[in-house]
């Protein structure tokens, strides 16, 4: 444990600089685990139309990155984890400052705004504010940040349910496939599958969130994300849902502890704009 | 499968030529309008107003581009999901346009509209809305501009691709 005075103080500027460089970058170009994942579904793609979907796919990330034309026009809700590591000091309204690096960085960038002031009072705030932000304290001096910007089609996708425990893992996954086939054709597909198990409902749904953003499968729960992505790429709906092989790129889950009379599950779809960018300070 | 050009403003004839997995390539204007747009245009019909644009064969395209970045008439300019604009949909084909086009499945409704009317359903590619704003040459504000990105624009287009989901015989490209 440092002394107060010791610790290191994060300048204001530099968080608002870093959130908006971040909005930028991750509207403009597609992280490269995301680029693999769609050169693998143009190998695998059986359907012609759907090849030269995805193949357009893969142009159109292209021509992002060289033209400063953002990857998608629903440049999306600014989605933000923060991880604030326990030795800085912080000594303003962090959750402020990033909301003005937002509005900065959909501003300078030329991002759409498509954030309403509420459901019911449907005027635009012009600043893509406020954000989700989803704070993590860890080990370290330093703050890091991931910008995921979540577009509104694939949210509208995503579903949650309190399954009875009695329905057991087979309950779950008849759960996600059928989310999947129902609402994937229109989330822009080929999508990414994040499952969150267990916690709350509200923990449930985090967890989906946060499973998006994994890059490699989870262990411990054996080969359940393997079977739900060979369950999902045998329902045929295909790139823009126009039929084809490849509905799904990957599938990720996150489980934690749960209540001994509920089995929550939640499924957060992703579409193939699957966006981030991370930076520290 | 065929790839056809399609030029604004559409005939009727045109369309029932159209069939369900053509590829076509659009050139002309199309006017843009999501949900907000949509929900203000039934509003004017309703009230005897003139729409913002002719109706009588248009395209009509279910989107809301990004702002334009220096040197660009328009923004990244993909379409959005096309059933939210479902319970719109028999309207506007009564006020006379010829197609709409978005992305994603529609409900039987719409479909029963589109055999009724003779009109069609396109879409483009989702996510793609940097090389979608390629084949858009000229972008003007029509209407609403109080809805930044829900307003409706005046899109010239050339070469625009689309595949035709939905015919004016009601064969459907989804399978669900």
């Amino acid at each position: 444990m440092l002394s107060f005075d010791l610790m290191k103080t994060i300048k204001r500027e530099g968080l608002v600089d870093l959130v908006a460089s971040l909005c930028i970058k991750a509207n403009l170009v597609l992280p490269k685990h995301q680029k693999e994942k769609l050169e693998w579904a143009l190998e695998n793609e059986t359907s012609p139309l759907g090849k030269k979907l995805i193949s357009q796919i893969i142009e159109n990330y292209r021509i992002a990155e060289k033209t400063g034309l953002a990857i998608c026009q629903d440049c999306g809700l600014a989605v933000i984890f923060l991880e604030a590591g326990r030795d800085i000091r912080i000594d303003f309204d962090i959750y402020e400052a990033i909301n003005d690096g937002v509005a900065k960085g959909y501003g300078e960038g030329h991002l759409r705004p498509s954030v309403l002031h509420s459901c019911v009072d449907r005027t635009n705030t012009k600043t893509n504010t406020p954000a989700i932000i989803h704070t993590q304290i860890v080990d370290g001096d330093k703050i890091k940040l991931t910008v995921a910007p979540k577009g509104g089609g694939s949210e509208n996708a995503s579903r949650l349910a309190m399954l009875r425990p009695y329905e057991g893992r087979q309950g779950i996954m008849d759960f996600v496939v059928k989310t999947v086939r129902e609402n994937g054709p229109s989330a822009c597909p080929p999508v990414t599958v994040g499952i969150g198990l267990g916690g709350t409902m509200e923990e449930c749904a985090l967890l989906a969130k946060k499973a998006l953003l994994e890059d490699n499968r989870s262990e411990e729960l054996g080969n359940m994300e393997e079977e739900i992505l060979e369950l999902c790429n045998n329902l045929g709906f295909g790139p823009a849902g126009l039929g084809g092989k490849i509905s799904v790129l990957d599938v990720h889950m996150l489980s934690t502890g749960c209540h001994i009379a509920t089995m929550p599950v939640s499924v957060n779809i992703q579409c193939h704009a699957a966006r981030k960018a991370t930076g520290e300070m | 499968m065929r790839e056809q050009k399609l030029t604004t403003p559409v005939s009727k004839e045109i369309l029932a030529n159209l069939a369900c997995g053509d590829e076509v390539l659009i050139s002309g204007r199309i006017y843009t309008a999501r949900d907000a747009a949509h929900k203000a245009m039934l509003k004017m019909a309703q009230e005897g107003e003139k729409l913002p644009f002719d109706p009588r064969g248009a395209i009509i395209y279910f989107a809301g581009p990004s702002p334009a970045p220096p040197g660009f008439p328009i923004g990244s300019c993909g379409p959005t999901t096309s059933s939210r604009m479902d319970p719109f949909t028999k309207t506007m084909f009564e006020l006379g346009i010829a197609a709409q086009l978005g992305k994603g499945p529609r409900g039987k409704e719409v479909i029963q509209t589109l055999v009724d009317f003779g009109g069609v359903y396109l879409v483009a590619l989702g996510g793609a809305g940097a090389l979608l704003a390629e084949k858009v040459k000229k972008a003007r504000l029509l209407a609403f501009p109080e809805l930044g990105p829900e307003a409706v624009y005046e899109l010239e287009v050339e070469n625009f691709p689309a595949i035709v989901a939905i015919d004016s015989k009601g064969n459907n490209i989804f399978k669900n």
